[in-house]
Parts: structure tokens; sequence; C-alpha cells
């Protein structure tokens, strides 16, 4: 029997970064730092309390390439089959983590903002990058953060200027699509002025990916004051893709945040959302969907940081788990000793259409100050009988029953999206996904 | 039309249903009346098919066919229908998305071809004005937040929209007023023909007034204890049901 030493694989992407250092442009003692804290972190397993129930270390199982990236032979047409219908959009294009010019196309981009590639941005806007980089995602206390900060060399950079509304979404596409079992990490770093608007569609779509591929994608999204930001993920055309995502948002004065992540496809997803309204009067809504089957497991991990009085969050999510499939939903709320009048929200609702399915959610209250108004609920249950023999004793058959039931129970969380057209195309893939 | 003989059933080994015998005949209004816990919405829940329930002796043929053995949605799809004494009510579907998707599915069963949309929105308008019901309600989830009334005028909505050849009103009167008591029973007799059969279920004599039965019959203890014509229900109504209490203990 061959006895392979087996590095860990920590240590080997230490190593692998010491290797590289050179070559990645800026930021260096940043770098270093981060490399440092991740080293020091190492990659979760479910000894560590945020990682109970998503052990990542069993991804890194396997050897994952950094940086060299094998088939980018990605063409226009592929990428036609991710656009979504109807939706008039600014198309950004990334091909595992690296920017593509040649297949980005951006739309009706006001005067003063910025729509460019990452890289682009660390030469030519060091200033405003090196003022926001590394700002609001934490490197000291998530190892995925501190892994894609050390490496982060591409991505997508976004700035808009003061009294500016940019009135047509920008979508970018992550193309996952090596076949070498590879780690992607791109970043996105958005920074929006005062009195501001800005609409990002995200998806993640893997074309002829290799099965053990992780993306690992850090965002950080700056709002100024009075400023609004849509945010909506969309994890469908992902099947057999490791999705670790953070996004981390720090909110100004009056601003608004609304997200929503709709996960539909994908192996192994984990989102981490962070936010901090920093400022009075922000409004955060975060909303999700998962809907899992087979072996899938999505991890949603949400953060609101209330600091500051007169702010308002809420909350929902809800999740529809067949087969042996595993979703997770932790919901963090602190509300400081300054955040007095703070109304906090969350819900988190699930249905389990098999025996083997498992959900695991858990709500976390941290409240310093005496004078909020915060609630957090959770349900877990099966679909309900009394209106499900109603709809039968009508003539519908059992499946059709059930798919209006739980398209009805998704339609909750689809309805906040704001983007008409896509809605519309999150109802029919939730349709389509109900019936298969 | 429908033949019920030696029905034994209960719900979690509790036997509610100790041998009943009815026939129905196509066109007939039958009454079936009796004092709380004598297993009237068992009857109503075994013929819908709920699965809470459990036969354990006894048949029932619809149109010559074993209803005992259907799901749910056959026994809808062969003209049974059941209006709820409690109507569901089902956030986030729409009314008119859930009739169109009955009637199509019903029409599917018979080998028809789906309805026209124009058609179908026709119809509705139609058979709303039976029962007053407004566009808006229509509109909304299935019962959500309706009134008791609006819940049972839906009920009554539905079933003529789906047209069946016969409805079980599960005592449709509870919880109404005189004027919704009114207009439920109105739209219910419109929808009287010679092909329809019904079988209302009821606790008070009072709907009776409104929805006038061939016969009636009186359930006591699981069983059929009295039937007779429609007088039957104003002398019960007069005596009250410690008579049929204190009847059947002696007999």
């Amino acid at each position: 029997m061959n006895v392979i030493e087996k590095i860990p694989p920590t240590e080997k992407l230490v190593a692998e970064f010491q290797k590289v250092k050179g070559s990645l442009i800026g930021f260096s003692a940043l770098r270093e730092k981060a490399i440092s804290e991740f080293e020091r972190l190492g990659i979760p397993n479910r000894k560590n309390e945020e990682w109970k129930y998503s052990d990542a270390s069993a991804l890194f199982k396997n050897e994952l390439q950094v940086g060299k990236l094998g088939s980018m032979n990605v063409q226009k047409k592929d990428i036609e089959k991710f656009l979504i219908p109807n939706l008039n959009a600014s198309v950004v294009v990334l091909v595992n983590g690296i920017y593509s010019e040649e297949q980005s196309a951006l739309k009706n981009i006001p005067k003063g903002v910025v729509v460019s590639s990452f890289a682009k941005a660390i030469t030519e806007k060091s200033e405003i990058v090196s003022t926001h980089f590394s700002k609001y995602a934490n490197i000291t206390g998530d190892a995925f953060v501190a892994l894609n900060t050390a490496f982060a060399t591409d991505g997508v950079f976004i700035s808009i200027p003061d009294n500016t509304i940019v009135e047509t979404p920008v979508h970018i596409i992550n193309i996952i699509s090596t076949q070498e079992p590879s780690l992607l990490q791109p970043r996105f770093l958005f920074i929006i002025g005062n009195n501001s608007e800005l609409k990002i569609v995200e998806s993640f779509d893997a074309i002829n990916s290799n099965t053990k591929n992780v993306c690992n994608s850090v965002a950080e999204i700056s709002i100024g004051k009075k400023s609004k930001v849509q945010y909506y993920k969309l994890q469908n055309d992902c099947s057999g893709v490791h999705l670790i995502s953070s996004v981390n948002v720090h909110q100004q004065k009056d601003s608004h945040f609304d997200t929503n992540t709709v996960t539909l496809n994908g192996d192994w997803v984990r989102n981490n959302l962070n936010i901090v309204p920093d400022a009075e009067h922000c409004e955060t809504h975060l909303n999700g969907l998962f809907i899992t089957r087979g072996n899938q497991h999505v991890d949603n991990h949400t953060l609101v940081d209330h600091r500051k009085p007169n702010c308002e969050s809420n909350q929902l999510y809800k999740g529809i788990l067949d087969g042996k499939s595993v979703g997770v939903f932790n919901g963090k709320i602190f509300v400081r000793r300054d955040a007095q009048k703070t109304n906090a929200y969350q819900s988190s609702k699930n249905i389990l259409l098999s025996d083997d399915a498992t959900i695991n959610t858990k709500p976390q209250l941290e409240i310093y100050a005496d004078d909020v108004k915060c609630s957090h609920g959770s349900t877990t249950g099966q679909l309900n009988e009394e209106a499900m023999f109603y709809l039968r004793s009508r003539g519908l058959g059992e499946e059709s029953a059930k798919n209006l039931l739980l398209f009805a129970y998704a339609g909750d969380v689809i309805e906040k999206i704001q983007i008409e057209s896509l809605k519309i195309y999150l109802e029919e893939l939730v349709n389509q996904r109900l019936k298969k | 039309m429908l033949s019920i003989k030696n029905l034994h059933a209960g719900i979690e080994g509790k036997e509610i249903l100790k041998g009943i015998d009815l026939e129905i005949k196509a066109g007939e209004v039958h009454a079936i009346m009796g004092p709380n816990g004598s297993g009237k919405s068992t009857l109503s829940s075994v013929l819908a098919g709920r699965t809470a329930y459990n036969v354990t002796e006894g048949e029932v043929r619809f149109n010559g066919k074993d209803l005992l053995e259907m799901s749910p949605e056959d026994r809808a799809r062969e003209g049974l229908f059941l209006a709820f004494q409690y109507p569901v009510e089902i956030p986030g579907v729409s009314t008119i998305n859930f009739l169109k998707t009955a009637i199509n599915e019903v029409r599917a069963y018979k080998n028809l071809p789906p309805m026209e949309a124009k058609d179908f929105l026709k119809l509705m308008k139609e058979k709303q004005a039976l029962v007053e019901l407004t566009t808006s309600l229509a509109n909304r989830s299935v019962n959500e937040g309706f009134s008791g009334g609006e819940k049972k005028r839906n009920e009554v909505f539905q079933m003529a929209m789906l047209e069946p050849t016969l409805a079980i009103l599960d005592e449709t009167d509870s919880g109404l007023d005189i004027d919704a008591l009114k207009i439920v029973a109105n739209g219910v007799n419109k929808l009287r023909s010679k092909n329809r059969s019904f079988v209302v279920i009821t606790h008070y004599q009072r709907l009776l007034d409104y929805i006038v039965p061939d016969f009636v019959h009186i359930l006591y203890n699981g069983k059929i204890v009295k039937s007779g014509t429609k007088e039957l229900a104003i002398e019960m109504e007069s005596k009250g049901y410690d008579w049929i209490k204190k009847e059947s203990a002696e007999a």
C-alpha cells in the first residue's frame, strides 16, 4: 500500500499564496495579514459554531487549483441562456472569477458611474478602492473572507457618485467553467454615494464545471446617505457546484438595502449576509427562498448589526426541502445599546417534503437596548393537510394540489422582488422546479 | 345515484358510524339532522374521502361505482361535491387559478379539452351572480380573510362552477345570519335540477325552511333512527333531540 503524505488544505493554500504573492497586484501588507488570519482560523469544520451544520472542510478534501485555470473557452451563445428574459440590464460576465470585457455589455450607464473589472479598479481607481476594500468584510472573523482577500485579483467594481440613479439593473453572471477542480475567488466592491440607486442581479451559472469546484466569493457594498440598493442573488444554473458567498453591507443614514437570495440548485451552498446599518433611519429587508432535493446542502447565515437608533430590519426566509437535502438558517440580530427604537423582525419557515430531509434553524437575538421591537419566529412543517384535502376535493390531483400550495408558499418571497421581469422569471423557474 | 349500505366508520379506532343505510335518487334532496356528536360530519368526511377516517364495514356506490375505492379527486371528478363546514383559508392561491385548475382536471378526466379562458371567465361571472359574490372576492386568495358568510357563499359558488351531480352541504347554515342564509339557500335552490341530488346536513330545522327537502333522516349515535318527509324536521324542531335520545334509549 502506498502511503501518500497529505498536506492539510489550509497549509496547502498558504503555501500556494507564498508562491504566487509576487504576482498579486496591490495591497501586499493587507494580503499578508489576510493569509495569516486564514492560517490562524483554518478551513472551518463542524467544531466551529458558525459551521456546525456545514462542514466546509469536506469541500477541500480534493486538490483544488488556485489561479491558473483551465477551460475558459466560453462563447457568447453559452452566456445567452443565462440572460433573464425581458430584463433590460447591463450584463457583466465573469468567467471563473475573471471579468470578461468581451462578453460583458454595459447599457445606460449614467455619467460618473464606473462599472469595471476589479483588477482594473485596483490600478486605475486605487484611491477609492483602498478607502473601501476590506473595510466591511472581516478578515479576522471569517476564514473564507480572509482567503478571498489574500488572493483577490479580479471581480467587479462599481462606483456611483452622489445623486445618481442607475435605472438599468446590472446583471452579474458568474460563469463557473473549469474541468480541473478549482477554487474560484471573485471579489466585488460596490460603492454607492449619497442619494443614489443601484439594482444588482447576480447569478451563478455552471458550464461543463467540475463537480469539485468551489467558488468563494466576497462582496462589499457601501451605501451612502439616502441611497437605495437592491441586490438579488440567484443560484439556479449551478448544479454540481460548491458555493461559499459572503456579502457585507455597510449602510449610512436613511439608506435602504433590499436583498433576495433564491437558491434552487447548487450541491453545497453557504450564503453569508452581514449587514451593518451604521446610522439612523436605515431600512433593511432580507428575503430568501431555497428549494432543495437529492443531497443538496443549503445554508443561509444572516447577521444584522443594529448600532444606531431608529432603524428597521425585516427577514423572511423560506425553505422547501425534499429528498435527503439539508437546509440551515441562522439569523443573528444584534441590537446595541445605542440602537434604541430599533424594529427588527425575523421569520424562518420551512416545509419538509420527505422524511429524510433536514432543516436546522436558529434565530439568535442579542438585544442590549431597552426600547426596541424585535421578534423572531421559526416554523417547520409539512404541507397543510386540510388545504390539500380541500383542493383535492375539488378535483385537483395530488401533484397539482401540492404544486399549487408550494408555489403559493414560495410566492411570499418571490413577491418581494421589485424588478418585474425578474419576478416573472423566478415565478416560472420556481413553478418548473416544483413540478420536477 | 348514491347507495350507502351498512356503513361503519370511525377515526383513531373509535367507531362513529354504526351501520348507515341510505338510498338517494337523482334529483332528490335529503336532509340529515342530528344532535352534536351523532356522526353527521363523519358521514360527509367519509363520503368525500378524508383519509383520517377508516371504513370498517359496508359499502357506498356512486352511480354504480365503488366510491370508497376512489381518491378524493376522483370522487370530485365523478361528480361529488362537499361544501365544507369550515372552508380552509389558503393564502397565496388565487380562487381563479384554483378553480381553473380544478375545472380543467375534471374535464381532462372526462377526456374533454381545457376550457377556453374567455369561456371560463364568462362562467365565473355567471356563477358569482348566483350567490351575490363580488368579483373582488373571487380575485382574492381562496377564502383568505373571508367572513363566515362569504366562505359559505364561496362554497356554493364553487359548487355552481363544478356542476356536481351530488352535492353534500355540511352544516352550511352554521355561523350564518338570516340574510346570508337566504343568499346561500337561494343559490342552492337555483342549482336544484332533476339530475342533481343534495345531501343537506344540519343541526337546525331553520335551513330547511329555505332548502325544502324531499326526505329527512335523523342521525343519532351513528345510525339513522328515523326517516320521513319534511314534516319530520318540523316535529324535531318542536320536540328537540331529547325525544329521539329517549326513544332510542328505550328501544
